[in-house]
């Protein structure tokens, strides 16, 4: 049955509504698994041991067991003790804290190489441990972190490509769509993925710029 | 929680437990290989390898691994790539986990200082003979570590053949999930499968890594 792209541009419309919707859910998980990373990072470090450990044992979880699984338990365990969440927010639920487990990762490392002067510069001027963290600590911890993370969100949009599995008619699902339509999955597969790939070389463009801004302003 | 439900069904996760396992094997033997000839290609002195090899790294880095593995398994077909869903799965994950091995052992091979290629030149040695004999036994001690963590993502990728219907863990689970309504007990058989296989790994490499270090 040989290769014939014609057909593509009569469900271009669909594709394109896919692609936004992949914008959407990934830049909705990049929010959550950065400030999840920053909540994640500080319960390990400064949390007493009794909250800590539950964490370390969720962080273990989620880093040894693919994403894919991790989504499936959060779609339908949240339906189970009655969540009926829509599968787009399920999506980015799982998204979000998959990634933020691993930026919790980076921002620790980050945080503790912060120099302790820091810390006890802040106490020594009135702020407490909270404000000293906040107002001191984690923005410079932050600002070495954003390159690394810059690559874990590029991931986390290659990774959002699995919530199509669970329903969310996102790009995949949107080329799945047309290939229902169509019979032609080899053409509409090849589309969704030179549409990830554009997306994908924007987001590398942004972070090249970002970090030629943090190493002037260093 | 259902102990019951989980002990009838724990038989068939360790089956496809041994199913992730040998996805795994294969998968990393085909990206180590993938990885090699791509680290060779991206040093290579001829400008159209290293642009070959440069594409290859990023357009498979660049897309989702679950678009290639329907690419090569729904659309193969039509240009006459006829695979089983295994087939398919070990070879997409292992092209794609080539990319990322890809740049693993170019990074850890431009790591060795000029000067070792240079001296093992001075003393008469082919540009060949310095490569296996002087740099590369250098550079493998470094990839060591790295190779581990492409490794381990490797694993948890292969998870995503589950969507092409291959029956391994995630896939079990799924299966499970949808016929007996207890998504947490299925996580929990397959989420200490997959980590049982992870932290195996993770031992050998940091085993292999401590025996080629030199202290």
């Amino acid at each position: 049955m040989g290769l014939d792209f014609t057909v593509v541009p009569g469900h271009l419309d669909i594709i394109l509504l896919g692609c936004a919707w992949t914008i959407g859910i990934a830049l909705a998980a990049a929010l959550l698994s950065f400030f999840g990373g920053i909540i994640f990072a500080v319960i390990a470090l400064y949390t007493p041991w009794i909250i800590r450990q539950p964490f370390r044992l969720i962080e273990w979880v989620f880093m040894g067991t693919p994403l894919l699984l991790q989504l499936f338990l959060i779609y339908f365990g949240l339906v189970q003790i009655g969540i009926d969440l829509p599968a787009f927010v399920a999506g980015i639920i799982g998204l979000g804290l998959h990634f933020a487990v691993y930026n919790s990762e980076l921002i620790q490392t980050a945080i503790l190489s912060v120099d302790k002067g820091q810390m006890e510069a802040a106490r020594t001027v009135g702020l407490s441990r909270g404000q000293a963290l906040r107002k001191v600590v984690i923005p410079q911890a932050v600002r070495d972190v954003i390159p690394p993370i810059g690559n874990n969100m590029i991931a986390l949009l290659k990774d959002s490509a699995l919530v199509s599995v669970i329903g969310v008619s996102e790009l995949t699902l949107s080329a799945q769509r047309a290939i229902g339509a169509t019979y032609r999955p080899f053409e509409f597969y090849l589309v969704a993925a030179m549409f990830y790939y554009a997306i994908n070389l924007c987001m590398e463009w942004v972070q090249r710029r970002i970090e030629r801004r943090i190493s002037i302003s260093r | 929680m259902d102990i019951d439900l989980m002990m009838r069904v724990y038989p068939f996760f360790l089956t496809a437990a041994w199913t992730t396992i040998q996805l795994s094997v294969l998968t990393a033997l085909l990206g180590l290989s993938m990885g090699a000839l791509g680290a060779s290609a991206r040093l290579s002195r001829f400008a159209l390898l290293r642009f070959v090899g440069a594409a290859y790294v990023s357009l498979f880095r660049g897309t989702p691994a679950l678009i290639q593995l329907f690419i090569l398994y729904f659309g193969g077909p039509q240009i006459g790539i006829q695979l089983d869903a295994f087939e398919a799965g070990v070879i997409g994950l292992g092209i794609n986990a080539g990319a990322y091995m890809t740049e693993t052992i170019r990074g850890a091979i431009i790591s060795i200082d000029k000067g070792q290629r240079e001296a093992a030149r001075t003393l008469g040695l082919s540009q060949w003979q310095a490569t296996y004999k002087i740099v590369l036994p250098q550079a493998a001690r470094l990839m060591v570590r790295p190779l581990g963590v492409n490794l381990n993502m490797l694993i948890k990728a292969t998870a995503l053949v589950a969507a092409i219907s291959v029956v391994e863990l995630t896939y079990t689970a799924q299966r499970y999930i949808g016929s007996t309504y207890k998504p947490f007990e299925m996580f929990l058989l397959a989420g200490v499968l997959y980590m049982i296989i992870i932290y195996a790994t993770g031992r050998a490499v940091a085993w292999l890594d401590r025996r080629v270090q030199i202290t």
